[in-house]
């Protein structure tokens, strides 16, 4: 680093007004600081998924012949019911997506101000997602075993054990398991990525709220909240990703048996076991229009969703506006 | 006004009764796995065939961890993984700070093109990329080699960049102009000014790119074909795949050996994390 402070240095020396200028320099500073970051992106994100549309085409292993096919992969997404109808399963992770976010949101704001033995609390709840996805799999694999773990804490609830499902194996429940598996191992994650963006709204904010009267609820909904929506849509945006191409709890705990394969669990028995590439990309093209178009609705609601807090002054008036004449309204009746 | 007093003291005490329950719960939810898990290693196979899991050993048993670390080779995966994890966080680091530093106090044309791009780069399904991620591995021989997997890693993610992009806009520009002011270049503005106040920002992305490397296997598992010299140490759990599937207590000790690291760093950078949390905002 202090290598290419030398160098501008030098330079500057010997290019003289044009090196020294500003303009120039913000120039290299630019095109420094993005070229490594770009090609990364490039060679690791671009040049790929330019190469699956293409592969999504043809009818092709990983070596040997390829044949064009046209849209033949992409109406077997479709015509096939095994392939389509894993997508059904994403409703369990979005569900379970949801009540992560709402619970972490709701840790993020209780710790982020005094608690006693916070600082425990949060590690505990944190340390779950410092887990490999394998040990994950061993965990749950163990902790959901018939008379295992599970069963034992719900026996000491005061429930049969003959009464239980077999929450790996039933199809009425296992889905749920590991959704479950999903929020424990995540909540924690998301409380903290919470905590930090609550951590970094100016704290003056909180004491002018405070000053101007308001309670610990309209502190979180006009200063808070407002305040980490960079970071809060992203998490919004992440997990409905994740949870369409939820991969992770199926693959490593059931293996995607007893009707747990997910769209991404038969996308990778398509592509890896049977071999079928160009079938796999299809799949994966459908499933991102899929995903773009539930971002675009999710950020034309939250974008209606936030214009409350935005605008706090007006709003509120035309609130209070609202229930004095649905009050008088009532009272007329 | 007495017993509206003594009401408001009684509401807030029934509130932080169900706050604190409410802590107790999701702490216990996220500890009773790991608990149950560290029970089982402790016992010897005969205890483990005739006891319920959640019943207490009656004496400590190492010999599980020492059985799960030889058979699992886990000491070569160690040292792998250790290699892999600094790499790609020094440079992660590096290209990301200065990444966010760039689009977040420059506007040029395709500023915001280029978040875009980062953003739209979430949205692709990373699993499926493989497919064609692993032919240009190939075609850059890039495949069983550590290096060629600490390069596919390095690219940044965009959690951390908007982490950085997020303390950035809490940095007041003034700094940037005194910098400017007194003819510090941009890159040495990025580097006394704007680097040491990341550092609580740095740290929390470290931790989260950290445990997603370290916790990383579908690619490693991928692109590090050659198990014996190149295991990460969650690839090198796969060993308890298969015939050794019903040996939970190994296995648990496995698992617990696996996430012992994570717990050291955790434990010790704890600290560095929560009080980065709370001085990273803004001063002045």
């Amino acid at each position: 680093m202090e290598g290419k402070v030398k160098v501008q240095v030098n330079e500057e020396r010997s290019f003289s007004k044009w090196f020294t200028s500003r303009k120039t320099q913000r120039i290299i500073t630019i095109a420094c600081f993005m070229f490594i970051p770009l090609l990364l992106l490039f060679t690791f994100t671009y040049l790929p998924f330019g190469k699956m549309v293409g592969f999504s085409f043809y009818k092709m292993k990983y070596i040997g012949e390829r044949t064009f096919v046209g849209l033949k992969n992409y109406k077997k997404v479709f015509s096939e019911p095994e392939y389509f109808s894993s997508l059904k399963l994403s409703f369990f992770y979005m569900a379970g997506a949801l009540v992560q976010l709402a619970i972490s949101l709701y840790l993020a704001t209780v710790l982020s101000f005094k608690v006693k033995g916070g600082d425990i609390f949060k590690g505990f709840m944190f340390f779950p997602y410092l887990i490999n996805g394998i040990a994950v799999g061993f965990i749950f694999k163990f902790f959901f075993t018939r008379g295992f773990v599970f069963d034992t804490v719900l026996q000491w609830c005061g429930c049969n054990v003959d009464k239980l499902p077999y929450w790996l194996r039933d199809q009425g429940v296992n889905n749920w398991s590991l959704a479950g598996t999903s929020i424990w191992r995540y909540f924690g994650q998301n409380m903290v990525l919470f905590i930090g963006a609550i951590m970094s709204v100016d704290s003056e904010l909180y004491e002018a709220a405070m000053l101007d009267g308001c309670n610990k609820w309209q502190q979180f909904f006009y200063v808070t909240l407002p305040n980490i929506r960079t970071v809060l849509f992203l998490n919004v945006i992440l997990s409905i990703t994740g949870s369409l191409s939820a991969f992770e709890p199926p693959y490593v705990i059931t293996s995607g048996a007893n009707g747990t394969a997910t769209y991404f669990v038969k996308m990778h028995e398509v592509a890896h076991t049977s071999q079928k590439v160009g079938q796999a990309s299809a799949m994966a093209v459908v499933l991102l229009i899929i995903i773009l178009f539930a971002t675009l609705l999710q950020n034309v609601l939250l974008k209606y969703a936030f214009r409350d807090a935005e605008y706090e002054g007006p709003e509120q008036n035309v609130r209070k506006k609202k229930t004095r004449i649905n009050t008088a309204g009532k009272g007329k009746k | 006004m007495d017993t509206e007093n003594t009401l408001s003291i009684a509401k807030k005490i029934v509130l932080s009764i169900l706050k604190y329950l409410s802590l107790i719960f999701f702490a216990f939810v996220a500890v009773l796995p790991l608990v149950s898990v560290l029970i089982t290693a402790l016992k010897d196979d005969e205890e483990y065939a005739t006891t319920n899991v959640m019943a207490l050993p009656q004496h400590l048993n190492f010999a599980n961890f020492a059985k799960a670390f030889t058979t699992a080779n886990m000491g070569r995966a160690f040292i792998n993984s250790t290699i892999i994890l600094i790499v790609v966080l020094l440079v992660s680091t590096l290209i990301g700070t200065q990444l966010a530093y760039v689009l977040n106090r420059f506007k040029f044309r395709g500023n915001t093109l280029i978040r875009n791009l980062f953003l739209f780069a979430t949205f692709l399904p990373g699993i499926a990329m493989q497919v064609s991620v692993y032919e240009i591995m190939t075609k850059l021989n890039l495949i069983n080699h550590l290096y060629g997997y600490i390069i596919m890693m390095c690219g940044t993610d965009i959690i951390s960049i908007y982490v950085y992009i997020q303390y950035f806009e809490n940095i007041p520009t003034e700094l940037d102009e005194s910098g400017i002011m007194d003819g510090a270049s941009y890159f040495r503005i990025y580097r006394s000014i704007m680097l040491p106040l990341l550092k609580p920002a740095i740290v929390t992305s470290c931790i989260l790119k950290g445990v997603g490397t370290y916790n990383e296997y579908y690619c490693a598992n991928l692109y590090l074909q050659d198990k014996t010299r190149l295991a990460t140490v969650a690839t090198s759990l796969y060993t308890f795949v298969g015939p050794l599937g019903s040996q939970y207590n190994m296995i648990c000790a496995g698992v617990i050996i696996s996430l012992l690291p994570a717990l050291l760093v955790f434990i010790t950078c704890q600290k560095q994390i929560y009080s980065g949390l709370t001085t990273g905002a803004v001063k002045g």
